[in-house]
């Protein structure tokens, strides 16, 4: 969000409703009106003081009106813009002409009530729609006693309370009498998968907030029962099925699979009143009641609609289509985000880079011309100057100083030698925290920058930043980390852990003396990519790149383009698939920017980010040719196959041709056949997945189920079909084709692994015994067909995770660099990835992904340079007696070994080092140093640890 | 730092300022686009700034 608020191409327009959209893709003008906030942003410096003497009170929208604040506020102190602004519908002088204290408290005269609305035209070649989502019916809330019981609160507002920024500080109360609740319940699907409000859809993101709640909730009272009252789990995504697991087994939260019938008032806490699905009824007492309500479209969908001039799904989200997922029906408008469908953030920041790749390719001509390049004051060198250091310590609201005394901690620090300054600051990572710091390093002409925080992991670029607009070098930093070293895991010693921040703060103080300016490096870039698949991802991904006008080369080592899609027929919204891939796979043929190798394999890949050289080998006949093809990206897309499991359910599988995968029947169902639909089917979901022989749910055999089961329907409608499940996960829009289903007859008989079908041979056949749980039984069928719902896995990724030394995770799909803020690049810098070698996902959002990688593979194109971290080792090769251990153990290959003057010495690639310091740690000679952590500087640090005076 | 004023091309408006619409506007800056980062209320942020950690990670919001 800061980094959006500081970039010099991003413009805030905040306040700001959009008005009407005119001209065509390429040439838009969009007209917004600007209203007042009545405060300059320019002057506003966020003191606060005109909060305080504000004299009106109004419910605070931020804290889901849990808490109160004043007309003139702003939300959270790391907002951005870190402006306040005055609410008119509460303020006394907007509404009655009175009041006015706070004009002539501003020190800053930034108030000004004459301000009017104004109205900007903005030309813009493309507009990308990312408006979120809005709120569920009320009417689906007070079903469960929601506004008649101050306990039964939403899961928003059961989030304001977990958090320390909330309306108790962080302590879980109850709103009726502040007490702490000892026992909670969740309800899941509120205001989903529920017709009564109209909002058929699964909102996909609830059963996962909702375990992150529970567990968080369990964090601050280990002593606090809870329980989650639940349809189906739908913990598809990737490494989510582990999550629910550790839920369960290692945070004791109890799952009751029921639906709720209501809640009502009960001595002094709820009754809860539920049903199971055997049928019988229960009840149990709680303190307090949490919803999991689901994402209903925003509010303004319909305005947006008309002003964009683009069309609706019947759930008024944004209507796109299963091959165009992020472009609506309006040229030039795109959409982003929970507008186009209910998802989570992983899944928001992956569409909001496929978008910005999609639209910026189609204005490719426009690039750079409206950009203005940022430029930082020259650099002071402060290496000769004796060290002038300047100490902040931050009390995170109360993250830090609910725990640690920071003034105390403030104090000892300013009485250290060389700080010059020293100062406690609320959130250092605020906007106008950023501007202090500035101001203070001009002020008292600090060379070195102390800051005692949170991590540098998420924190240390920003303040980076700051430094360098303060014109000085950004390794010139040092940052301590007193909220999860000291106020987290000392919670309960506020005394230690305020001595162990003074120790920290000595160490940092120690270390800083030391540091010297690194300068900073740039690489060039060879503006091509390779691409290692050629299925539905990685042509998505050729042809985004080749849009914004980079050359790409597919390697795919089959003899045809196309994947596992090659075996699809159909899908759930009855597209037509095949059409699609061989649309697809002609565009792929005729880009004159996309070479295609097929029957090819990668062999061997050198370099780093920008300058890589590969080594394709590709059999054509029975000649074997290979190529050197020099690139500055890799796209992995090497995709995945449907798992073959050895047993099922614990059984080992009777041979017979009875027994099917989802895949086989698709293709006998989309064949010709007058029999092709046979008279019963049961069919077996998870067979094989979630812990029967993979660990992971395979997150599309839900949907691959209910899409089969509907057409054996359509074709034969007397057909039988019984579904076994476990859980059914028809996220998203697929709820809908899962009701359906129900509709024609299909039935659907959840089972347990404690209780799970009997699978056995019978004759030629096939029987299935199973326990059905409304009939209370054991049922025994012979089907006519037995389908396994297999789940995928990746297509051998051992060998190129060798190859590229990228990682994979436990279920040996590929490891992403971030699971939410980083989802489609790798840890080694300019490799990405898309597709099922990430993890299972359908066909819509392997496109999203495959555009998204594609755009992030396309930024160091874009720039023509890569900047090279300062940090990375240094080898001092006077030193180094060319041993080699260095480059044998790096982990990112950013060691090469060559001859000076005929002697063997290792030289360290600045482009791919990742500054781990493996090398440094065990060079014999001490040869290698790591740019800021040099073995002075960690020295100073150990020393300045041992050196406690007791004052 | 002043930001330019009404530019004639190489802009992208982004309407929605949550996590989709400002992760949007910074990787279009990336690719080379000014951002019109449209928003109807006080700050960006949208719903993730009320959140305080996040699944499954538990990972700070902001």
């Amino acid at each position: 969000m800061v980094e959006a608020g500081r970039s010099p191409n991003i413009e805030i327009v905040s306040n700001a409703d959009l008005l009407s959209l005119d001209g065509k893709p390429g040439n838009f003008t969009a007209t917004v009106r600007v209203r007042p906030r009545y405060i300059d942003a320019e002057a506003c410096t966020a003191c606060g003081l005109c909060t305080k003497y504000c004299p009106r009170h109004m419910v605070d929208g931020y804290n889901e009106g849990l808490g109160i604040t004043r007309p003139i506020h702003i939300d959270y102190p790391q907002a951005v813009p870190a402006t306040y602004y005055i609410d008119p519908s509460a303020c006394l002088f907007l509404q009655h002409g009175t009041c006015q204290i706070c004009v002539p408290v501003c020190r800053s005269r930034a108030i000004d009530f004459s301000q009017q609305p104004t109205e900007r035209k903005l030309a813009v070649g493309a507009v990308i729609m990312a408006p979120g989502f809005g709120r569920v019916p009320e009417a689906a809330l007070t079903r469960y006693g929601y506004g008649q019981h101050p306990d039964v609160v939403t899961s928003i507002e059961f989030e304001r309370l977990l958090n320390p920024s909330g309306p108790f500080k962080g302590e879980v109360r109850c709103i009726s009498d502040q007490r702490h609740p000892h026992r909670i319940a969740f309800i899941q699907c509120v205001g989903s998968r529920d017709l009564g409000c109209d909002n058929g859809y699964c909102s996909s993101v609830c059963c996962m907030y909702a375990l992150k709640e529970a567990m968080v909730a369990k964090e601050h009272d280990p002593e606090c029962e809870i329980t989650i009252y639940y349809m189906d789990m739908r913990t598809q995504g990737k490494d989510f099925d582990a999550a629910r697991k550790r839920a369960e087994e290692h945070s004791g939260i109890r799952f009751v699979r029921a639906k709720v019938a209501a809640v009502t008032s009960w001595d002094q806490g709820l009754k809860l009143t539920y049903a199971t699905m055997d049928g019988s009824h229960g009840f149990t007492g709680y303190d307090m009641v949490v919803l999991s309500v689901g994402l209903d479209a925003p509010t303004d969908a319909g305005k947006l609609a008309a002003i964009g001039g683009f069309a609706l799904n019947r759930y008024d989200f944004c209507r796109t289509s299963t091959f165009a997922p992020l472009e609506s029906s309006s040229p030039g408008v795109y959409v982003a985000g929970a507008f186009q469908g209910p998802k989570d953030i992983p899944e928001s920041v992956t569409q909001a880079a496929a978008a910005a790749g999609i639209a910026t390719g189609r204005l490719k001509t426009q690039r750079g011309t409206g950009v203005i390049l940022k430029s930082y004051p020259t650099e002071k060198t402060a290496d000769a100057e004796a060290p002038r250091i300047g100490v902040w310590i931050c009390h995170c609201g109360i993250n830090i100083s609910g725990v640690v005394d920071v003034h105390k901690v403030t104090d000892y620090a300013g009485q250290m030698e060389n700080v010059v300054y020293f100062n406690d600051s609320m959130y250092s990572c605020s906007q106008d925290a950023q501007e202090t710091i500035k101001e203070k390093i001009k002020e008292h002409k600090l060379n070195r920058v102390v800051i005692a925080a949170c991590s540098p992991r998420t924190h240390e670029p920003l303040f980076q930043e700051t430094l360098k607009d303060a014109g000085l070098n950004r390794s010139l930093f040092e940052m301590v980390n007193i909220r999860d070293h000291c106020s987290w895991v000392h919670a309960n010693e506020p005394e230690a852990a305020t001595q162990k921040s003074m120790d920290l703060v000595r160490m940092g103080v120690a270390k800083a003396r030391l540091i010297q300016p690194l300068p900073e490096q740039t690489v060039p870039v060879n503006k091509s990519a390779l691409i290692i698949g050629g299925g539905v991802a990685g042509m998505t991904a050729a042809l985004t790149l080749a849009d914004q006008g980079f050359p790409c080369t597919i390697v795919e080592r089959q003899d045809l383009l196309g994947g596992m899609l090659r075996q699809a027929h159909y899908n759930l919204p009855g597209d037509d698939v095949p059409g699609f891939l061989k649309n697809l796979v002609d565009k792929v043929k005729k880009n004159k920017l996309i070479d295609v190798l097929t029957n090819a394999a990668l062999l061997a890949t050198e370099g780093f980010v920008g300058n890589f050289a590969s080594v394709v080998q590709e059999t054509k006949g029975k000649k074997m040719v290979e190529h050197t093809i020099d690139h500055g990206v890799i796209l992995v897309a090497t995709g995945g196959r449907p798992h073959r499991p050895a047993k099922v359910l614990g059984v080992e599988l009777p041979k017979s041709d009875r027994i099917v995968t989802q895949q086989e029947l698709e293709a006998q169902l989309a064949g010709k056949a007058k029999n092709r639909a046979p008279g019963s089917v049961v069919m077996i979901q998870c067979a094989g997945s979630r812990g029967d022989d993979l660990a992971y749910c395979s997150k599309i055999c839900c949907n691959e189920a209910v899409k089969n089961a509907l057409k054996i329907k359509e074709i034969n409608p007397a057909s039988q079909v019984i579904v076994l499940y476990r859980e059914m996960r028809t996220y998203g829009y697929a709820e809908d084709a899962y009701r359906q289903a129900r509709e024609k007859g299909v039935l659907f008989v959840p089972y347990t692994m404690d209780n799970k079908p009997v699978l056995a041979a019978k004759g030629k056949g096939v029987k299935v015994s199973y326990h059905d749980p409304i009939l209370r039984e054991a049922v025994e069928l012979a089907p006519e067909l037995l389908v396994l719902s297999v789940g995928l896995v990746p297509e051998s990724t051992d060998e190129l995770s060798k190859l590229l030394k990228i990682p994979v995770n436990a279920d040996k799909f590929f490891l992403e660099a971030h699971a939410k803020l980083r989802p489609v690049e790798l840890p080694v810098a300019g490799i990405f990835l898309a597709g099922l070698a990430h993890a299972p996902k359908p066909l819509e959002e392997i496109i999203v992904q495959a555009q998204a990688a594609a755009a992030k593979a396309a930024m160091p194109l874009v720039r023509g340079k890569v900047e090279v971290e300062p940090i990375v080792s240094h080898v001092d090769q006077d030193t180094c007696i060319g041993c080699g251990i260095c480059a044998s153990l790096c982990p990112f290959q950013a060691i090469q070994m060559l001859k000076v003057d005929n002697k063997r010495k290792a030289e360290t690639i600045a482009a791919s080092c990742k500054a781990c310091g493996i090398c440094a740690a065990h060079c014999p000679t001490f040869a290698i140093s790591m740019g800021g952590f040099t073995n002075e500087q960690i020295n100073a640090q150990i020393q300045a640890f041992g050196a406690i005076d007791k004052e | 730092m002043a930001k330019a004023q009404d530019k004639k091309t190489g802009a992208v408006m982004v309407v929605g300022g949550g996590v989709a619409g400002v992760q949007t506007a910074l990787d279009l800056t990336e690719l080379g686009f000014y951002v019109y980062l449209v928003e109807k209320s006080a700050a960006i942020g949208g719903a993730m700034a009320q959140l305080d950690k996040t699944f499954p990670t538990n990972d700070c919001a902001l």
